[in-house]
Parts: C-alpha cells; structure tokens; sequence
C-alpha cells in the first residue's frame, strides 16, 4: 500500500508517548468511561466551594439514559459518513492551499499596499483554515475513517509552533478526557489565567487582564509551552524524575526545532524570495499569524469559560461512566451562534458542546446535531450555553478581570487578602512562587 | 556492474535539483511540496503512483473492463501479473488486486483491470457498476509470478474459471497471433457469463488457440480426472490454472499425483481468507509476540496484562493516542460493535484501546 511521505517533524515513537503512559496504564484498568452503568452507586456531592454538583439533579437511572441516547446519535451519525463527508474536506484542503498560494503569491508584490492588504488578508483567513476547520479536526481523528494516509491523525502536521504529537497529547487525551475537571484540565486557564472560582489564587493573576491579551497574541507560542507543561516543569524541575526530565527535554527539543522551521518560513524564506518587498512581505506573515492566534484564542476561550459553563472537582470523575463523562462535556463546554461562515472559520468549534460529545466525528456534521443535543440538554433542566462570539468573548474577558483578584473571604474583602499576599512577599516569606501542581504528572 | 563516475555536469545538476527541493520543503513546510503539485499534477513522475481512469466497457452484466492511464512512474507490468488499486468506495478507501488484462507497453500507455462484481463485493461492485471515467485511483506496481517464461513453451494448457480468465487474457494479448500450441478449457455457469466471450471465440478462430468453454450450469463442474480425455497430452504441457480456490486444490493434488508439480503454474488471489470470530490471538509483528486474548478485553489491555506496553492515552476511543497498524486480520469496536478487517498487503491503522481481536490481528508493534 502506498504510504504518506515521511514527515520528519513527527515521529510515532517520540518520547512523550511513553512517559505518563506508562502511569495510565497502571492506573485504571479497562476504563470506566467504556460502559454505560456504573457498577457501584454513585453520587455527585457539592463542590468544595459550595457551589452545586452540576449534575446532581439527576439520578443515575437517567443519566444512564442521556447516554444510551448521545450513543445512538453517535452511531447514526458515524455509519452515515460516506463520500459526502471525504468530498467537503478535500474541498476544504484545497480551498485552503489554493489560498495560501494565491495570498503568497500576491505578497511577492506586497510594496504595494493594495497587494499588503489583499495578500495579508487571504494569507490569515488560510492560515486560520488550516488551523481550525482542517488541523486541529484532522489531528483529532475526525476524518481517519477515509483511510487516506495523507489526511490521518497519525500522519498530519500543521502550521503551528506545536508538533502535532505534543499538542494531540495534552489537547486529545488531557484536556477531552479531562475536561474543565479542576486540577486535571490544564486548558481551564492553561496554567496562566485564574477562570474559576474554585481555582487558588496567586498573586501572580493580578496581571492576568493583561497576561490574557498576551497570551492571545502569541497564542500558538502559548500552546506550545502549555503543551510542553513549561511553567510547571520548569517550577519543579528538581523534582521530576531522570525520565520526566529526558522526556521533557526531548520534546524541547523537538518543539523548538519546528518553531525553527516554522519561523525560518514566515520570516525569512518567504520575505527572501519576495526581494525587494522583504519587509512587507515579514510584516505581512507575523500579522497573518497574530490575527490567526488572536481569532484561534477567541473562539477556544468561549469554548469553555464563558458564564453558565460549569467546572468539576478533581475527585467527582473517580469512577466516571459514559454517561457522567458525557454530561461533564456538555456542561463543561459553551457554543457560538452565528453564521456558516463563523461555523467554518472557527473550525465548527463553535459547536464545541458537539465536538466534545463526539471528538471524533467529522466537524461538518455538528449542526445537523446540535438541535437534537440541545433538546435533549434542555429536557434534563441542562444549560445549553451559546451565543455570539463577541458577546461570550466579553464574558469570558471580564471574567478574567474579576478573578484577577482572590475570592471573597469571611471577614475580609478582596483587596484585603491582596494586600496581605503583598505583604508577604515584601517581607520576603514568598507566597507568590508556590509550587504548582502537575495535573498529568505529578499527581498522577 | 561497475559503474562510471557521474559526470561533473551530471552531478551537479542532481544537487542543484536536490538544492531546490530542500527550499521548496523549507518554504511549503508544514506539508511537502508534493502536496501542492498533487493539486495540478496527480500523475507527474515522481509522485506516489497514481492513475486515473480513462474508460469503461462492460463486458456482461457483472463485469467490465476499467482503462485506467497510470502516473509516470508506473515501471510497466508483464503479462498475468496483477496490480494493486486503492479507490474511494463512499468515501473509504480500498484496496484490492486484480489481474492486468490489458497488452502491456500499449501505445497510449494505458493499463486495463477486468473485475467482475460478485456478491457484498464493496469494490468490485463499486468499480463494475458504479466507477466513472475521470476518476483518480491509487496504483501499485505491478506484481506476481503467475507469468509465462521466455521463451514461451511449446506447448501450453489454461485452466481458468470464472474471473479466472483474466490475467490468461492478458498473456493472451500479449502473445503473437501464432506460435505456441496453446489449449484453454474455461468454465463459467452460463454462456452469458463468460467474460471476453467473443474475443476469446475470435482468438480460436483465429488458431491462437483451442478453446473449450464448459458451462457449469449445465455441463457440471470440470473433473479433472477427465483430463486425459479432454486434453490426451496435458502431461506434456506447462500449466497455468487460476480459478476458484476449490479447482487450485483440485489441480494440485492432481499435478502432484501425476508428478508433475514443476509445470503447474497457479494464481490464489486471496491467500488467506479473513473470518471475524470471536477473540483470538494477537500478533505483534515487531516483538515476534503472540498473545490470546478474548473477545471482550481491548487488545490495549489484553497486551498489557502480556506485558507489553504498547502507546496509549484515553482508553475510551476519542483521543487516537494509541492507533496502530492492522497488516491483517479483523477487531471489532467494543462500541459498535463494527468489524474492521484488513487483508494481506492491507496497512490499516486501528484504535488499540477500543478494539478487540476478532479472530486474530497482526499488529506492527
């Protein structure tokens, strides 16, 4: 059988797959999220803030049957895939390179500003494309049902900082199976933004309504240490194991290697064959990318922490079925309404409740399923949280403004326990830099 | 063979190309440049084998002939031989072998297959009743030993059943007018049903060859017991039979009574023949390991209660950390229920964590 060409950037055996592997394995033996019925009788008791268990309205029995029901819109919708779903990704792929070629080529004259603005226009709405409706779905396993090697999971890499290894671990196993679980979901705030109450506080978040714009500037750079779990591996470097440590530098290396790449393209290969319009055409490439980051940023925020979306406590998904994890995800996950063109260029993660029911199922089949979720959510007193992007981009932005400071505490206002961390640290007892916790490592 | 130096010009020609690859990989990466020239130049030389499909002629209600033009890097294929061709089936693709039927080096470089639709078959269905010129399809070089020597032998007697004929007429197209004293005994249930009926009629008009079409319906199964009367001189011939599996057996045990298992020449295109069950064993072709496993436990799990840790991540089926490739066998989806099946020559990637062997599996780990 003809093969795709090799892709020297991934490699199936790199050492991260073997690593917190090795833990998982030993961890839960044949999964619980296999089945449907929980063996033992389980519970959903209050979060530790005191904030409802956001399912514990339902008793077992019906959650049980929310599963047997998403499971049969899962079959019905996977044995329908057939040559209208292959047609609409190639169509895309081709759609996309067409415009990346086109964009580039116009850039080539990019001294003129009409041909900046066009070139620089269509080179960010590819570069998008590429990221959201064909990488991040691709990568996801969406479409390896064609058995077309050149459009696999296994094969794809994308036009990102993170190798698409790295990011199909942190992003595929950690944050899918984990969602907005509180201390296992590195994606609730990637490490850096305090999105939830029931997140600890540090002073170091008084900076986040800035650290937020930052980090969607530079989202892809963002990704990349968030995938390499830098922050917490660098805060308990002396900690971590000699095969923690190999494994971490390994992919290090590996990672800057494609930044280099990556870069070595945008902004001098590029630039260079445009001659003398080298600086525009720079120009014209790291604006592309950062509009690219800042629209991927947006759309992956409202995914997640907008209002009325819920978060888990770290001990409620012990033992979790089917169901629970089911539910988890719809409760855990917020849509965008808007236009098919929204739909597409946010990679239909606009249906990001459909895209974490179902990770799996090719992306242009989400709206033709997302009434029946919603139904089915609203008949089990279930929020389903949607609107337009700009409208939950606000939320999620000043929910970031509002957590920037601590929680509430008996007897003291919020800026009273600022002042006191302050104080702590002007005094030098520290308190700003605690050790973090390692979700997939350490406490693993 | 010692081969002269390259010539300087020679030399620097093949870095200067090299040169011009290495920047158009740095410039088109993360994908390959290929990938953009596939978007013009499915066929060019250089690409992976590709060919499309130029023309289709029915032959009977259940066959046709697919004319298919390769890309430019097809090396050509000698007669009998067969090839493999992967076609999107309703958006999946697949991947079967069939016999070159066509004259090889023909002048407008075209290749031909004659598949013939036999029941719940996905491609030959798909390619006899379905297929459209225009259509791009993935291409292996040919291969396959069922072929004639050189030089032909004198005397030649064809066995051939059913689609069993094709890579027959393919040495048949390929051989001069007159020549070989050459005895072809086909079967086919009806005389509606034999493929190439008129050419084949033509050719032993013609005296290429002495043709006997048995119709099964009617006339029974061949017996081969009857040989010596149908064809008095068999023994004296070199043989080639390519049919059913049942008549390859019979022909075997019959040549091997005879002596005679140096000039029987036969063409089993399906080996193996891959039946789901229940559980099974589990092969790891890397760790030359084998394991038993029901049909209830992932193989993910059933592995490493071996011992062996293979790659893996949710173990619930979404995140596709832990995807192998099947070279053969069938797994069934613990979810669903759905078998997948790969057949010899197959690469299929699988989910280990979600998938049982059904039957057996040969996994590249």
């Amino acid at each position: 059988m003809t093969l795709a060409p090799e892709r020297s950037a991934i490699s199936p055996t790199a050492p991260h797959v073997t690593q917190a592997q090795h833990v998982a394995a030993e961890q839960h033996r044949l999964n619980t999220r296999l089945s449907l019925e929980g063996g033992a009788e389980r519970t959903h008791p209050p979060k530790k803030s005191g904030r409802p268990n956001p399912m514990g309205h339902l008793t077992n029995e019906q959650i049980e049957a929310i599963g047997r029901e998403l499971d049969a819109i899962r079959a019905e919708v996977m044995a329908s895939r057939g040559a209208r779903d292959a047609a609409y990704i190639r169509r895309v792929i081709r759609v996309q390179r067409g415009l990346e070629i086109g964009s580039r080529a116009v850039l080539l004259f990019s001294k003129n500003k009409y041909a900046w603005l066009a070139g620089t226009a269509g080179l960010s709405l590819a570069k998008i494309l590429e990221n959201m409706e064909i990488g991040h779905n691709v990568l996801h396993g969406q479409w390896d049902w064609m058995r077309d090697p050149k459009i696999h999971s296994t094969s794809w890499d994308w036009d990102m900082a993170s190798p698409a290894k790295q990011w199909q671990h942190s992003h595929n196993e950690l944050h899918h199976t984990y969602t907005n679980v509180l201390g296992r979901d590195n994606d609730l705030g990637y490490g850096l933004l305090r999105v939830d109450e029931d997140q600890p506080w540090e002073l170091f978040h008084l900076g986040q309504p800035i650290w937020h714009l930052i980090n969607a500037m530079f989202f892809e750079y963002g990704i990349a240490a968030y995938d390499l779990e830098l922050r917490g591996n660098l805060q308990n470097w002396d900690e971590l194991s000699e095969e923690e440590k190999a494994v971490f530098k390994a992919n290090l290396h590996e990672m800057l290697g494609k930044i280099r790449k990556q870069a070595m393209k945008d902004y001098v290969l590029h630039p260079l064959v445009s001659g003398p319009s080298f600086l525009p055409t720079l120009l014209a490439n790291f604006t592309a990318n950062t509009v690219r980051n800042i629209w991927s940023n947006t759309v992956i925020i409202c995914g997640h922490f907008p209002d009325g979306i819920d978060t888990f406590e770290t001990d409620s998904i012990e033992g979790e079925t089917r169901g629970e994890w089911y539910l988890r995800q719809m409760l855990g996950s917020g849509n965008i309404s808007g236009s098919k063109f929204t739909h597409i260029m946010t990679g239909n993660l606009s249906h990001q409740i459909e895209h974490h029911l179902f990770p799996d199922m090719p992306s242009n089949r989400y709206s033709e399923i997302s009434p029946r979720i919603k139904a089915l959510m609203e008949r089990n007193d279930l929020h389903y949280v949607t609107g337009p992007v700009l409208k939950q981009a606000y939320q999620v932005y000043r929910k970031v403004c509002r957590l920037a400071l601590p929680n509430e505490e008996p007897g003291r206002s919020r800026w009273s326990v600022v002042r006191g961390e302050l104080g702590k640290v002007v005094k030098g007892k520290g308190g700003a830099r605690t050790k973090r916790h390692l979700p997939s490592t350490a406490d693993a | 063979m010692t081969a002269a130096p390259p010539r300087p010009a020679r030399r620097m020609t093949a870095g200067l190309a090299e040169g011009v690859w290495k920047l158009a990989s740095a410039i088109a990466t993360p994908v390959l440049p290929d990938d953009y020239l596939d978007m013009f130049a499915p066929l060019r030389a250089g690409a992976e084998l590709r060919g499309r499909i130029t023309a289709i002629h029915r032959e009977t209600a259940d066959a046709a002939t697919i004319v298919i033009t390769p890309g430019r890097s097809w090396a050509g294929h000698v007669p009998g031989q067969y090839v493999r061709i992967g076609i999107d089936v309703n958006g999946v693709r697949q991947w079967r072998a069939y016999s070159l039927t066509s004259l090889a080096g023909a002048p407008d470089g075209t290749i031909a297959i004659t598949p013939k639709a036999i029941p719940d078959g996905v491609v030959s269905n798909h390619l006899v009743h379905n297929a459209r010129p225009g259509t791009l399809v993935m291409l292996d070089q040919a291969i396959g030993d069922f072929t004639l020597p050189t030089p032909t032998p004198d005397k030649i007697l064809f066995i051939t059943g059913g689609s069993g004929i094709t890579p027959v007429m393919g040495m048949l197209r390929n051989l001069p007018s007159a020549g070989a004293d050459i005895v072809l005994l086909h079967s086919a249930p009806r005389a509606e049903d034999v493929v190439f009926a008129a050419e084949l009629a033509e050719r032993d008009r013609s005296g290429q060859i002495d043709l006997r079409v048995r119709h099964t319906d009617t006339d029974g199964m061949l017996d081969l017991a009857d040989l010596d009367r149908e064809v008095p001189d068999w023994r004296e011939r070199q043989a080639w039979v390519c049919g059913p599996t049942g008549l390859l057996d019979a022909a075997e045990l019959h040549w091997a009574a005879n002596d005679l298992t140096d000039a029987l020449h036969v063409e089993r295109f399906r080996p193996t023949i891959i039946e789901p069950g229940e559980g099974g064993e589990i092969t790891l072709l890397g760790s030359k390991l084998t394991i038993d496993a029901d049909g209830a436990t992932p193989i993910l799990d059933a592995a490493e209660d071996a011992g062996v840790l293979m790659k893996s991540g949710c173990r619930m089926g979404i995140c596709f950390g832990c995807v192998v490739t099947m070279r053969q066998g069938a797994v069934r989806d613990l979810r669903t229920g759905e078998i997948t099946t790969a057949e010899p020559g197959d690469e299929l990637p699988i989910q280990t964590c979600i998938n049982a062997v059904a039957g057996s599996c040969d996994l590249e780990v």
